[in-house]
């Protein structure tokens, strides 16, 4: 060692501090870890998995999907909030949705034309239009308003693209809303507003959202996609929206179905960390309970 | 109770633990860097490393032995993703891709943790916990280790000695980052996080679909994740996902152990120079910034301007129903305020000024309180400069802890602050400049250009975190969000090491009539000003054209 050049002793005096500290912090540690959590915690080391009728049907720490094949709500389930991972609550890949609150522009679908992979081209939504469109399935699911600010009735973002983009308007467009549908609004500012026309370049104009008079009955969390996309909770009132149809399709008294979901809701720890939060896994699983 | 005051008692209760633990902590991280005594398995360690654990390094060799370290160790964690499928535990996932495993190396060595991967279905569990964990230790350890060094700088006189980088690197894994990241796993387990070794678990969900549950030593990673600073996901919705941030009190506690050491450390210096009271007024710079950044953005978050939160009635978008909007923005606060990166809700889709904040947070240069270690030296660096701009407003040689701050102390200070703002608009610059790397963005318009600059403001401010809509995982992005992070971490290392070295050679000047003192709440406030003012005269028009454009149209 002492006969070699100084820059190749600290270099192997480099390389054996990782392989020492590797194998202290990166293997004994971790191992040690495992072996004590799984000792005194092997429920939650594990999972927290949770059992149906002597099979494992879930975590209570994950959210799923409680949708059919086709992607509709099986009606007598709590339904869980939308999820960005993957198809819906997919483990192997958890994301956000991650557009930014300025995001209120579609990019509209054109008729026949097709992507670079030759499939039928579908534009791409806008967070907002994601959001009125949520809206607009949970208020038609649970027979409530589904409407909105800044949505439109028929569930898109109420967006124009004014012209000139500077100085007294002479041309307006509802972006969101291909043609032929009716605009939202039929005037702006005195002018006649447009269907959007697909595959039409609007850059150019103004973007105005209009706030309008629809006052939102659906619940935040119930329109807005979560961080990890395996949020296992909702908000107490999107579950008590849901109280009334989740009775209806089970026969239960809606007494019966909120005292369930009070059962079922997290406080926040110490009174005052998080917010409340009801566990749609575990609560669905009660009710199935109820029957056997 | 109202979420608001829900919101403001979680942000209280984390500074009473913090002003509880500030100074037992500090005081035994002063025990470990400055005992003369091994314990005895660091014999057996300094004896497998093959260094002589009382000789002491001067500079240029303190200096060296940081690079070789981090070089080899990025050599390691680079051959150790491209050899993955070869070893056990894969989970049978593929050799990591050559540009994605060179990126991951630089980011988990340089304390950043971008990850342009997404753990779950790339990384086994032998790269994460023997790979990639590992830096999480060595890496913060080396941040403190450089911390340590400099403070060594102002408290010795005449002397070429720096202290050994071997021992402070091993002592600092040791005997601070172990215990305390042992315990911490436990307790998150407690909490709900799982450690185990299994893989991919299906099992027949109640609608009857399929869920893949996965496995992994989750707790043992996240606990070091936020103790040192790192927040390199072990999935890719990193501290939102159920398994790494099970509830609302891990995700408290998450935030603790993301803040204890770095608002400990000013405690260590005040007694390492001798004078409690200098480490108390670094201590409320920091908190002051902190204080303020943590209650405008969860403030900002509640408020939820912008025409999406509009609609949706509160800024949800990205965050979970158990945090909930308030304790979501305090995290993004703490994540940016320090070098850590980790998320529990997407900055992406924060309402513009919230977003805008966290990026301030990083321009800050992570020093409010910074990186493990790495905010107790940047925070330094802007004392020296701070004593230089009051010298020059009266006309005196300026000096700080009675040393002088002479033309080359300065000219260390002033490269030191240049780095990153170098980086992060150049290399924004060369990216919007393309049209190629323009379609990585997912968002338009100045949302678009804030995803950019977030990306390189992250990677050479060594935080990791993103405006995660950005498709990052190409060639060039990799390439060049990789070279930041490694300038970004090594030149300011190199600047630091350098500043230490050149004070503690001199003899300290004593204290006169007309010295400034540093300990005094002016001095506090001066701190503050040159901080904010030297981020926003550089930032400030980068910002202006995208978040601050989006916030105020």
């Amino acid at each position: 060692m002492e006969r070699l050049p100084s820059w190749i002793r600290q270099h192997l005096a480099a390389l054996r501090a990782l392989l020492v500290l590797t194998v202290v912090t990166g293997i004994i540690y971790p191992l040690v870890a495992t072996g004590v959590a799984q000792a005194l915690f092997n429920g939650n080391a594990n999972g927290s998995i949770v059992q149906k009728d002597g099979k494992d049907v879930g975590s209570s720490l994950v959210g799923q999907l409680f949708t059919d094949k086709d992607g509709n709500p099986v009606k007598k389930y709590f339904q869980s909030r939308p999820s960005a991972a993957g198809d819906g609550y997919d483990m192997e890949s958890t994301a956000a949705g991650n557009l930014g609150p300025e995001d209120i522009v579609d990019t509209l679908a054109v008729p026949g034309a097709k992507d670079s992979e030759g499939n039928p081209d579908t534009g791409k939504q806008s967070l907002l239009t994601q959001v009125c469109a949520r809206s607009k399935a949970v208020g038609e699911l649970e027979g409530v308003s589904g409407a909105r600010p800044y949505c439109t009735a028929d569930g898109v973002g109420a967006v124009l693209k004014v012209f000139p983009a500077v100085g007294t308007p002479t041309r307006a467009v509802s972006v969101n809303q291909a043609c032929p549908a009716t605009p939202f609004i039929a005037e702006y500012q005195g002018v006649k507003v447009e269907c959007g026309k697909p595959g039409e370049d609007y850059a150019a104009g103004r973007t105005v959202a209009i706030r309008g008079s629809g006052k939102a009955v659906v619940p935040a969390d119930a329109v807005t996609a979560s961080g990890s996309g395996l949020d296992p909770h909702i908000s107490v009132a999107y579950a008590d929206l849901q109280a009334g149809r989740v009775a209806k399709e089970r026969g239960l008294t809606s007494d019966r179905v909120k005292a369930l979901i009070r059962e079922n809701t997290t406080g926040r720890s110490l009174g005052f960390m998080g917010e409340p939060g009801v566990n749609v896994l575990q609560l669905n699983l009660a009710l199935d309970r109820l029957k056997g | 109770m109202s979420p608001t005051f829900a919101g403001i008692l979680f942000i209280g209760s984390l500074v009473v633990a913090l002003v509880l633990t500030h100074r037992p902590v500090g005081d035994y991280m002063y025990r470990v860097y400055t005992s003369a005594r091994h314990l005895a398995f660091e014999r057996v360690i300094y004896r497998l490393i093959g260094v002589r654990a009382d000789t002491e390094q001067r500079w240029s060799v303190y200096a060296r032995s940081v690079l070789a370290f981090s070089a080899v160790s990025i050599l390691f964690l680079y051959a150790f993703q491209r050899l993955q499928d070869k070893l056990f535990l894969s989970l049978g996932f593929d050799a990591v891709p050559s540009h994605i495993a060179w990126n991951t190396a630089v980011s988990f060595v340089t304390n950043t943790n971008w990850q342009a991967y997404s753990g779950e279905s790339t990384m086994g569990h032998l790269v994460q916990m023997a790979g990639l964990a590992v830096q999480n230790f060595v890496s913060a350890a080396v941040g403190m280790s450089v911390a340590v060094a400099l403070v060594r700088g102002f408290a010795r006189k005449r002397t070429e000695n720096l202290g050994n980088f071997w021992v402070d690197l091993v002592r600092g894994t040791v005997r601070i980052l172990l215990p305390i990241a042992f315990i911490g796993a436990i307790v998150l387990v407690a909490g709900g996080l799982i450690q185990n070794l299994s893989g991919v678990h299906d099992v027949a969900t109640l609608a009857g679909g399929t869920q893949h549950i996965t496995g992994g030593p989750v707790a043992s990673q996240e606990v070091i994740k936020e103790l040192g600073n790192n927040g390199g996901g072990f999935y890719n919705a990193n501290s939102a996902h159920p398994f790494e941030n099970a509830n609302s009190w891990t995700n408290w506690f998450e935030i603790f152990l993301i803040l204890v050491l770095p608002f400990a450390l000013p405690r260590t210096f005040g007694r390492m120079v001798g004078d409690k009271r200098q480490g108390y007024a670094i201590a409320a710079v920091m908190g002051i910034l902190a204080f303020t950044s943590v209650a405008v953005l969860t403030g900002l978050e509640i408020a939820h301007n912008g025409t999406v939160p509009q609609a949706v009635g509160a800024a949800m978008e990205g965050k979970e129903v158990r945090f909930g909007v308030a304790n979501s923005g305090t995290f993004a606060a703490a994540t940016t305020l320090t070098s850590t990166g980790a998320v529990n809700s997407f900055h992406d889709s924060f309402t513009a000024l919230g977003g805008m904040l966290t990026m301030f947070n990083m321009m800050l240069g992570e020093v409010a309180p910074g990186g493990v270690g790495a905010g107790l030296y940047g925070m330094l660096v802007l004392a020296v400069i701070t004593v230089f701009v009051a010298g020059l407003m009266v006309g005196r040689t300026p000096e700080y802890l009675g040393k002088k701050i002479g033309a080359r102390e300065i000219k260390l200070a002033s490269m030191y602050f240049l780095t990153t703002p170098v980086l992060v608009l150049i290399g924004t610059a060369l990216a919007m400049g393309s049209a190629e790397q323009r379609a990585s963005m997912l968002n338009s318009g100045p949302h678009g250009l804030s995803e950019v600059l977030y990306a390189f403001t992250s990677a050479s401010n060594n935080n990791g975190s993103a405006f995660a809509g950005i498709t990052v995982n190409t060639p060039w992005y990799d390439t060049a969000l990789g070279l930041c992070m490694a300038f970004g971490r090594f030149l300011p290392i190199v600047f630091v090491i350098a500043l230490a070295g050149s004070l503690a050679k001199q003899a300290p000047v004593p204290a006169s009539a007309g010295t400034l003192p540093t300990h005094r709440p002016q001095f506090v406030g001066m701190v503050v000003g040159v901080t904010i003012i030297l981020v926003a005269l550089t930032f400030l028009p980068a910002l202006a054209l995208g978040p601050l454009a989006e916030g105020i149209s």
